[in-house]
């Protein structure tokens, strides 16, 4: 089976001469589809670099990235958007939902923009199963942090991505939140067969998963199965 | 292909909560297009009455005028058309009232048939016209007479003759009420005004012949056939037709004027536009991030704000147009003072597609600077809330859009003043304003930063800092702001020059009544009264009228078969007033050959003076001949030298100069200039005169200047109603780039306060920095303000320049005292939340 993501000698370095910083130093490994990874490390250590250029935030300097066959290198910025709106979903830390959107219209947006007619009762029935059916005609700012992030997970799964970015899902949760959005996370994951990639500084959570993928100073230093996944 | 359904739905929902936000950007285009609506309407509306109004202005058909009575050879010529005829004599002269003893510059008007045919004199009663031949009666100004308490009934002594008054002239005929101002019109019968001896050889009298012609009569090809013969005898001929032109280039300046102040308008409007989009897309990057990482394409998020921006855009333009159309109703009530028609006011469709294309070709190309960006937000922003690497990539699209904006302006100005060139200098200055500002605030940016004063205190060192700090407004405020206050203070400016140019005519030393008529024997007499009321006599000046019967070897005659002629008709054709003396007064500098020369050197030849601009019209050097008819007499002269006149000044003026010993013995009248010292002294000394010599007529310069600085204080007033769009729409631009600057500073104050500043230093480290920028801003914007008005002063309306220190610094302060004010107004919710609430909100 192909992989559905493959990472190829991937090197980014920012600023040039002797001011140049390289944030990733040939990182290389392949995800299987349907597979659950954390990638795990120190602040400052390429993480966050590592899912943008992994998702098509943005372009390598050096090496390969192949989104579900797509060889991330050799689009511009409009066809990676395609690449994301057909394929990948995110969830942030900071949730980032648009403001200016209710909860439905922002659950909506990916459906909508793949072109799907049935977004809107795919949008609400993604909300119920994250328990907010009443909550639908909300904006973000009336609804509290555990509510948006659910929000968030819904939107994720409203194009039905084949690949799944989280970045520190449950960071900016308390715990009991936490826990009910991670629970959330992994249920939907099991239900939509989704590839799920989560950066994160929680060892807890990145023990929930099948394997793990630590950095260091912009290098994979651990890439190992975990023992215990959910 | 654009997702067209979802870019719609997307900016119709993501507009639902940014309305109120945009309001700033919408009441800049309202205001700016209101302004053009409004000003264009009126003047559609104008031109449209000019149009309909024209034959009842001009009273006739056809018009024939000059300063002589037609000459018997031309009376066939009128005979073709088979038209009614009228006709009427006009001059000013001194009229003297038994009652209340009062004496008064008049307009003197004889009437002899069925003058007007078309239109009336109003008046009261409203049928008194019918009675001017009962004779020995006059229609007198009501303003006038309501002024002196005079009624009808009433005497008035003019010249040898006595009159009753039998009416009220309630709207003069044809023109605007200015002159009324300092010589009131008095209607007479034509045998009326005979009687009163005051039409004597060079008496400056205006003879007008009106023609009504037959229904079908094609008048224009008459005109066109017969013209010449009545230019070459100095007259001129006004027909309907050339009524409407006349009039049309008569409002041709104020209509400049006007466009110009709604231009201003626009173009404050349009900064406010550019400034209230670039202020929503900062604040819409976040969303976009998200759009983009969701997979949304960069042309179609542009989209998605395109469309708002225009469809709210839209609304502004439509609220602006309807705002137009209503202020334009006042714009009349405003004018009427100088307008000798009345306007109607009504809704002028092509105004108000003009104002609908512009307003929304400004709308699009302005918020396109800021909003082309858009397509440029990188989806990493989502990551990394610093990245800006995006958006400042070289954007040629950008390019395209400064390009439309040069273009537009200059495409509007040309259709506007139909000048190409007018249009592409004015297009041109405004360009190199931007240009001045722009560079000024990049080089204060660069001297702050290189020169930044390290030991100065925290709170100071922090204002001046933002000045050059990564996302500092420093260019994006000067420009605006400095734009803003150089387009207003270049108005003021202009302005204030007008109205101290008239105020300066009538001070000091300046003579400010002068005689004329005076016949020869008349001068020892006035002389004797002049210096009994303790007044100079400045200036005693003899005036001989003659005309010009060849040149350069040629007869008139000649020269006008001659296709080779350089000579103007205006120049030779005219009725000459010269004088002689062998001294220059003052205000002349010889600019070429000798004055006087010598007679003893030339034997009897005669070298006469004449004035730079006229010497020029009529094609002469230094040592032509120019012969005379001086009253019958011939007099064969040679060009002696050019002079610099300086037409500026109250004295008497004369295009060509005469040497003593040539013209002493041809008939000649006197005029006699004098100052004054007050109005109960002038109006005492031209009773006396008038009582002792009635052919003599006293001009009042103080009353003309009265009437001048009334109607300009008038023109003023206009000016500033139509300011107000200026100013209000600037006020708009300033609060928008302020709201700008406090995007970019929020974070940065909220945190100074999480490490502990307090509400003061905060607001000291703003107020610091606002009143740098105001400082700035408004120093830059006045400096240019000052070399417009400079320009405007001595290029167009030939003022001496000078700068009113007292009103620029009062501006500088209104300006820098507004910006802190409006910054620091900005910076209080900052000061009034709590440091974590605004975190969180900042994400």
């Amino acid at each position: 089976m192909p992989a559905i993501l493959e990472v190829n000698d991937l090197s980014q370095t920012y600023g040039s001469g002797s001011r140049a910083l390289t944030v990733l130093d040939e990182v290389s490994f392949h995800i299987n589809p349907g597979e659950r990874v954390a990638i795990v490390g120190p602040s400052g250590s390429g993480k966050t670099t590592l899912l943008g250029l992994c998702a098509g935030l943005d372009s390598a300097g050096r090496g390969q990235v192949v989104l579900c066959g797509a060889a991330l290198n050799d689009l511009n910025e409009d066809q990676r958007a395609a690449v994301r709106n057909q394929s990948v979903g995110f969830i942030f830390q900071n949730f980032q939902l648009i403001p200016t959107l209710t909860a439905l219209e922002n659950v909506m947006i990916p459906a909508e923009l793949k072109g799907q007619r049935d977004a809107r009762p795919r949008a609400s029935a993604l909300l119920e199963k994250v328990g907010l059916a009443d909550r639908m005609h909300h904006y973000p700012s009336q609804l509290s942090g555990g509510e948006q992030q659910r929000v968030a997970l819904a939107r994720a799964f409203s194009n039905q991505p084949t690949i799944l970015f989280a970045d520190e899902p449950t960071g900016n949760l308390d715990d009991a939140t936490g826990q009910m959005v991670e629970q959330m996370l992994f249920n939907l994951n099991a239900e939509m067969g989704t590839t799920l990639v989560i950066v994160t500084h929680d060892m807890e959570l990145a023990e929930r998963t099948q394997r793990i993928i630590q950095l260091k100073g912009g290098q994979v230093v651990v890439d190992r199965p975990t023992t215990n996944p959910a | 292909m654009n997702n067209w359904p979802f870019i719609l739905r997307t900016a119709w929902r993501d507009s639902r909560k940014n309305r109120g936000r945009l309001l700033l950007f919408m009441s800049s285009i309202i205001l700016g297009v209101a302004a053009l609506v409004a000003i264009n309407s009126f003047n559609y509306n104008l031109q449209r009455d000019i149009d309909n109004q024209a034959a009842t202005l001009l009273g006739a058909d056809l018009v024939v005028t000059g300063n002589r009575p037609l000459a018997e050879e031309l009376l066939p010529l009128l005979d073709e058309l088979g038209a009614e005829r009228a006709s009427k004599q006009d001059m000013f002269s001194m009229a003297r009232f038994p009652k209340g003893e009062i004496s008064q510059f008049v307009r003197l008007q004889g009437l002899t048939g069925n003058f007007p045919f078309y239109g009336q004199l109003k008046t009261e009663p409203a049928s008194v016209r019918q009675r001017l031949d009962e004779g020995d009666v006059a229609i007198v100004d009501n303003g006038f007479m309501g002024q002196h308490g005079l009624d009808i009934g009433d005497s008035v002594f003019i010249g040898e003759a006595r009159f009753r008054i039998i009416g009220r002239l309630l709207t003069d005929f044809g023109s605007a009420n200015v002159a009324a101002g300092f010589a009131p019109s008095v209607y007479m019968s034509g045998a009326s005004l005979a009687k009163t001896q005051l039409i004597q050889p060079g008496s400056l009298v205006n003879y007008n012949t009106y023609l009504k012609t037959p229904t079908g009569k094609d008048v224009s090809a008459w005109v066109e056939k017969h013209e010449d013969a009545f230019q070459n005898d100095s007259q001129r001929l006004e027909t309907i037709e050339g009524q409407k032109e006349n009039l049309s280039g008569a409002f041709a300046n104020l209509n400049a004027f006007l466009n110009l102040v709604a231009l201003v308008s626009l173009i404050l409007g349009c900064i406010g536009v550019a400034s209230s989009v670039l202020i929503y897309v900062k604040s819409k990057i976040p969303t976009i991030a998200v759009l983009r990482c969701l997979g949304m394409k960069g042309r179609d998020v542009f989209w998605v704000f395109l469309v708002q921006i225009l469809g709210l855009g839209a609304l502004g333009v439509l609220a602006g147009t309807v705002l137009g159309t209503v202020v334009q109703l006042a714009l009349p009530i405003l004018f009427r003072d100088f307008l000798p028609l009345d306007v109607t006011t009504q809704i002028s469709w092509t105004a108000v597609a003009e104002g609908l294309t512009i307003g929304m070709a400004v709308t699009l190309l302005f918020a396109m600077v800021p909003l082309l960006s858009v397509r440029r937000v990188s989806p990493l922003r989502i990551l990394r809330t610093g990245y800006e690497d995006d958006v400042e990539q070289r954007d040629y699209a950008r390019w395209g859009v400064y390009v439309g904006i040069f273009a537009l302006f200059l495409g509007f100005l040309w259709y506007l003043t139909g000048h190409l060139r007018d249009a592409a200098a004015f297009t041109g200055g405004l360009l190199l304003a931007f240009l001045v500002l722009f560079g000024v605030a990049r080089a204060i940016v660069w001297a702050v930063r290189r020169f930044f004063p390290t030991g100065w205190n925290f709170v100071f060192r922090q204002g001046l800092a933002n000045l050059f700090r990564p996302n500092n407004q420093t260019v994006t405020l000067l420009v605006s702001i400095g734009l803003g206050t150089a387009i207003l203070t270049t108005l003021f400016v202009v302005q204030g020059l007008l109205l101290s140019n008239v105020a300066e005519m009538d001070a000091g030393n300046q003579p400010n009544v002068i005689l004329y008529g005076i016949e020869k024997g008349q001068m020892e007499t006035l002389t004797d009264i002049t210096r009994r009321y303790d007044m100079p006599v400045i200036q005693q000046v003899p005036i001989v009228t003659m005309r010009i019967t060849g040149w350069q070897g040629k007869t008139k005659e000649e020269w006008l078969a001659d296709t080779t002629r350089q000579a103007k008709r205006w120049a030779f054709n005219r009725e000459v007033r010269t004088t002689f003396r062998d001294t220059l007064d003052g205000f002349e500098e010889v600019l070429e050959g000798t004055f006087p020369k010598p007679l003893a050197a030339h034997g009897d030849t005669v070298f006469v003076s004449l004035q730079e601009g006229y010497a020029e019209d009529m094609g002469l050097e230094i040592g032509d001949d120019l012969t005379f008819n001086i009253q019958g007499m011939p007099l064969t002269t040679y060009v002696g030298s050019i002079r610099k006149v300086d037409f500026t000044k109250m004295r008497t003026r004369f295009l060509i100069l005469f040497p003593d010993g040539v013209l002493e013995d041809a008939p000649y009248f006197q005029v006699l200039v004098t100052k004054s010292p007050s109005p109960a002294a002038t109006a005492a000394y031209r009773t006396e005169v008038v009582k002792a010599l009635p052919n003599v007529s006293v001009v009042d310069l103080s009353s003309i200047l009265d009437a001048v600085s009334d109607v300009l204080a008038k023109v003023a007033y206009i000016i500033q109603f139509m300011a107000v769009f200026s100013l209000l729409t600037g006020i708009i631009v300033l609060v928008s780039s302020l709201l700008l600057s406090k995007l970019q500073r929020i974070r940065e104050s909220v945190l100074l306060r999480t490490i502990g500043a307090s509400s003061r230093q905060l607001l000291a480290i703003a107020a610091t920095e606002y009143a740098l920028l105001g400082t700035l801003a408004a120093l830059t914007g006045i400096g240019i303000a000052l070399v417009g008005s400079w320009v405007l002063a001595t290029f167009q309306f030939n003022l001496d320049f000078y700068v009113p220190w007292g009103s620029i610094a009062a501006i500088f302060v209104l300006v820098v005292l507004l910006i802190i004010s409006i910054g620091l107004l900005n910076n209080r919710d900052v000061l009034r939340k709590r440091p974590l609430e605004v975190l969180r909100a900042e994400g």
